[in-house]
């Protein structure tokens, strides 16, 4: 089974040369830590700003630079900064190749739902829905199941959606799966984990 | 024409109105008009409904307002960082009318811009889409989401010229250009006033021609996430 940091890492395999990508808020954000050697990426930050810089040194931060978890960052020498009707416009242009978001469950045709729990957890969708609308690839990191051993990668979601049919592929604590027509295929199963063990973990129905 | 105004309070004197509509610039706390919130809780204008990506929070910028309950409904993406929005939604003192992000912003470019609605792939087969036009171009669907016009915009810039023109700094542009333009009356809150002439015409942000009034002052510029990371021993 990978750890938060293992996952994080498989998730940065994803990224190739040249691409401008959207990484989400919490787990998604630590991908920029494992960015591959010879691998340039330029990651946009939807609150107006692409080629966004590591977190500053302390007595360097300046209020006006924010990523969107409105923690303090820095810029680096091929930063633009833009407002955000022209941030989204270049998100649902589909200039963004790709984006990493976080999910609290997943659905084998690609739905995804990860923006509030009813009567419960009410926080907003942010940009969330437009990047999955808009965006070329959406790649979803999470763990595979709840803290009560519930599968949250599901045959079909129970909590308000973000967006639908939008997933392409999902990284879990238990291996990475791609959304098929007719469900999800298994692409490699986390170190130390069996197929039996990853399929076991998840309701979705599993094809091939 | 003098746009110049001595003070917030100043600013909005004579703009605000019980119920009126006001759309607000900024990010998180970045970028927010924090004066003129100020102002408009002394003013004691309530009913409002207040188009703003996020809602302050306790005890800053919109979470003022809120403390106040001047604030009868906000349209906003996120509002995740305050308690005391959640406690009021809840229990059902407050409306809230979800918009995803690059929705209102384009909300607000529209209504600015004359542009009365437009079609988004945005929040399709969400509850987002419910009761709004669905119309199918190229093989895709495609959700209705009208511009917003606002009865006062309040934004927050770096630089103003006395006749308006506006220069944003980093990333606390984010709402502010487009809250500014959907207004039928925009009040910007600066940094620094400078004389006619000294802001080069080729980095103008936003040009005069949106903001009616602009007043400078003080600015906290509280920071809501501070992260940093460790120097390398050297």
């Amino acid at each position: 089974m990978w750890d938060r940091n293992q996952m994080v890492a498989r998730a940065a395999q994803e990224l190739q040369d040249g691409w401008y990508v959207n990484l989400g808020i919490g787990i998604p954000t630590l991908v920029s830590n494992y960015i591959p050697a010879g691998i340039e990426v330029t990651l946009q930050s939807e609150n107006g700003m692409l080629g966004m810089g590591p977190f500053p040194f302390e007595g360097e931060e300046d209020a006006d630079l924010i990523n969107a978890g409105k923690q303090t960052i820095t810029e680096l020498p091929q930063t633009a900064f833009f407002d955000s009707a022209q941030s989204f416009a270049m998100i649902r242009g589909g200039k963004i190749a790709m984006a990493i978001l976080g999910a609290m469950e997943v659905a084998e045709n690609g739905d995804l739902a990860n923006w509030m729990i009813p009567g419960k957890l009410v926080k907003g969708m942010g940009g969330a829905m437009d990047l999955v609308a808009g965006v070329g690839r959406v790649v979803v990191v999470m763990d595979h199941t709840s803290k009560h051993g519930e599968s949250k990668v599901l045959k079909a979601c129970t909590l308000p959606l973000t967006g639908k049919g939008v997933v392409d592929r999902i990284i879990t604590n238990l291996g990475v799966l791609d959304v098929v027509p007719g469900g999800l295929r298994i692409v490699e199963c986390a170190e130390g984990v069996t197929e039996a063990e990853l399929r076991a973990a998840t309701e979705a129905t599993i094809v091939g | 024409m003098k746009k110049v105004y001595g003070s917030a309070p100043a600013a909005l004197d004579g703009l605000l109105f019980d119920g009126m509509l006001i759309a607000a610039g900024g990010f998180g706390l970045c970028g927010i008009p924090e004066l003129l919130i100020a102002a408009i809780r002394d003013s004691g204008t309530k009913n409002l409904t207040v188009a703003s990506n996020n809602a302050g929070v306790d005890g800053f910028g919109l979470g003022l307002l809120l403390e106040t309950r001047q604030i009868k409904k906000m349209i906003s993406s996120y509002v995740g960082e305050n308690a005391e929005f959640m406690r009021q939604y809840l229990s059902g003192e407050l409306e809230l009318e979800f918009n995803p992000q690059g929705t209102l912003a384009e909300r607000m470019r529209a209504g600015g811009a004359g542009i009365a609605g437009f079609y988004t792939r945005t929040g399709v087969g969400t509850v987002i889409a419910e009761g709004k036009d669905v119309k199918t171009f190229d093989g895709q669907d495609y959700i209705l989401e009208r511009g917003i016009v606002a009865d006062l915009s309040i934004v927050k810039a770096w630089k103003a010229d006395p006749s308006g023109n506006l220069v944003f700094r980093k990333t606390a542009r984010n709402f502010n250009p487009p809250a500014a333009t959907c207004g039928k009356v925009c009040v910007a809150e600066v940094e620094q006033i400078v004389p006619l002439g000294s802001l080069d015409p080729d980095t103008i942000h936003l040009p005069g021609i949106y903001v009616h009034r602009i007043v400078q002052g003080q600015h906290e510029k509280r920071i809501e996430q501070r992260t940093v990371r460790k120097r390398e021993a050297v």
